[in-house]
């Protein structure tokens, strides 16, 4: 489904054209007015994983320093798709994408195109707090030094930066050299946050950040997420329709549809809009059906 | 009808209490069967071979088989020497090769023949790997043939396959979770693997290496036809005969002679011994530096 306001041009970022991915200038006049230009471009996406194809002809456009939400029941694809963002679905042996993905204009599966080049500006938070087993200290260091980085100084200045943008440093800041492993769920989350935003990617995806965590740490990583937005494009995955309402700028309605003769179900897109149409006056009515908890 | 007495919640007789008890019973008796023998056999060494077990037994030279006193220098050393030779070439390629196995080969044709013939090696009889180095390096060598390389040669094939399957199952037990969080940071495939796979997997893989390392120690049949066993000692591993601990209880428990056959005992012990500090350690370094463990 395409978006009420379809932005004028889509920007993209200077001399990209010959270079497989690079990071835009960052403007400093980005806010999020009506035409945001448009970080990902979604064309006729559809994801197979052998012979099944698991979602199917996806249209959307998700424009930058928005949150973005993906919603819709269980096995309908969004994890699917999102994972498409960053080319994580190329962990899968079977899985075939087809149709478009275009970031900042480029084809993020063309030939030149290095999959850890991408994860390097669009990074990913996942369901299940997943942190190194070393310290806290060396968690969040691990991307800056995959980028580079060596230095223990500068280094020191990213770990403190990034802990305090994922609202985490006052707990942990006397206690850097000790496992994250020792830390709560919700702590641990917002660690690996830290540790994503470490290397300063375009893009932060979530699959289902909060759906390990107790409410107050579900609160406290939603505050964090609209922080984020001024600086990152946050899509996000979520089973919990509340969160999607309160948090996101667009919200992304996908189903799940089955095939009569194979009982597989392929997911579909159904309706793609500002979160409050979609919540309040949503133009599909299976949308409708889905956000008033008639079914799902 | 609802019951309203309280329910009487104390242990009740009968067949099935018996029935229990027997069986409970059944495996502690078997239990203490298995242990007799082991506890008989470490009895027997220690007794046997304690009387001669000293500073100098394991330092001076090996005296002739009529006469008594202890000697078994040369013997100590080239155990350390040979099984340190065959570790060398033993554990970076098994460590290497269950690596292939795991992370890049998965379940292709090659890591699958692969796989087959390493678990087939676990159980060729070490004699076999005696006989191969001969065949191949001792006999075309004509007389200069013998040396502790050749020995080491063989004991590093009867490593490889046991360094390989242990190696793959702690690689498997690296969760997946963790590669995934490595990569969508930007990380290399090849870098995952440095920087958090093996970390990881390392006490479980130096658990495996040091287990594989104590067997090695204490084989004699891949030794009989390869570093024809002398007396004197040699710190040479590539030029002219060896000796080693196992090699020496070989040719001289069965002389009948007494000095000889206590010098076998306390080759004996000397393994026993050797064998239990290295498990000791492997366990030690397994539990304290385990970074899959929770922290306390």
């Amino acid at each position: 489904m395409q978006p009420d306001d379809v932005p004028g041009s889509t920007t993209v970022a200077d001399s990209v054209i010959s270079r497989p991915v690079a990071v835009p200038q960052r403007s400093a006049t980005a806010d999020s007015a009506i035409a945001s230009p448009t970080v990902f471009h979604l064309k006729d996406l559809s994801v197979y994983y052998g012979p099944f194809r698991a979602v199917r002809d996806v249209n959307l456009e998700i424009r930058r320093h928005e949150i973005t939400a993906f919603i819709g029941p269980s096995g309908c694809g969004k994890t699917t798709v999102l994972r498409c963002l960053n080319r994580m679905n190329d962990l899968v042996a079977s899985a075939r994408v087809e149709g478009q993905v275009q970031y900042q204009g480029l084809d993020l599966y063309g030939a030149d195109v290095s999959p850890t080049e991408v994860r390097r500006h669009i990074g990913m938070v996942f369901q299940k707090p997943n942190p190194f087993p070393k310290s806290i200290y060396d968690n969040v260091a691990f991307g800056p030094k995959v980028n580079g980085t060596r230095k223990k100084a500068e280094l020191d200045v990213i770990v403190e930066q990034s802990l305090r943008g994922a609202a985490l440093w006052d707990e942990v800041k006397d206690r850097l050299s000790s496992s994250a492993l020792g830390l709560s769920g919700g702590q641990q989350q917002r660690l690996c946050i830290a540790r994503t935003i470490a290397v300063e990617p375009d893009v932060v995806l979530m699959d289902e950040p909060c759906s390990a965590l107790d409410p107050i740490a579900t609160a406290r990583v939603e505050d964090l997420m609209q922080e984020l937005k001024s600086k990152y494009t946050i899509v996000i995955v979520t089973h919990n329709m509340q969160q999607a309402a309160r948090s996101s700028d667009r919200t992304a309605f996908f189903t799940a549809e089955v095939n009569p003769e194979s009982d597989r179900r392929t997911g579909v897109l159904i309706e793609y809009d500002r979160t409050e149409k979609i919540f309040s006056n949503p133009g599909d009515e299976r949308t409708e059906n889905y956000v008033t908890g008639r079914f799902g | 009808m609802v019951s309203t007495t309280v329910p009487d919640l104390r242990p009740k007789r009968g067949a099935r209490t018996l029935r229990n008890n027997v069986a409970s019973g059944a495996f502690v008796l078997s239990f203490v069967l298995v242990c007799v023998p082991l506890v008989f056999l470490i009895i027997t060494v220690v007794a046997k071979g304690a009387g001669i077990m000293s500073w100098s037994f394991l330092t001076k030279n090996i005296p002739s088989a009529r006469r008594s006193g202890p000697g078994m220098g040369p013997a100590v050393v080239g155990t350390l020497l040979m099984t340190g030779m065959a570790s060398l070439m033993a554990i970076p390629l098994g460590v290497m090769g269950a690596i292939y196995l795991h992370e890049y080969g998965k379940t292709g044709r090659l890591a699958s023949v692969l796989r087959f013939f390493a678990n087939v090696m676990t159980g060729v009889p070490s004699i076999v790997m005696g006989l191969f180095i001969f065949t191949i390096w001792v006999l075309p060598r004509k007389g200069q043939g013998f040396s502790g390389f050749a020995g080491s040669m063989a004991l590093g094939c009867l490593m490889l396959p046991v360094v390989i399957r242990s190696t793959e199952e702690m690689l498997k037990l690296v969760p997946d979770h963790l590669r995934e969080a490595s990569l969508a940071l930007g990380s290399s495939k090849a870098r995952t693997i440095g920087t958090v796979v093996l970390p990881a997997a390392l006490p479980g893989i130096s658990s495996g290496v040091l287990l594989a390392v104590a067997r090695a120690a204490g084989e004699t049949a891949p030794l009989l036809f390869t570093i024809g066993i002398v007396s004197k000692p040699n710190l040479n591993l590539f030029r002219g005969s060896n000796t080693a601990l196992s090699a020496q209880i070989f040719s001289n428990a069965a002389l009948g002679l007494p000095g000889a056959t206590e010098r076998a005992w306390g080759a004996a012990l000397t393994l026993v011994i050797l064998a239990f500090l290295v498990t000791f350690i492997a366990r030690v370094v397994v539990a304290r530096f385990d970074p899959l463990r929770k922290a306390t």
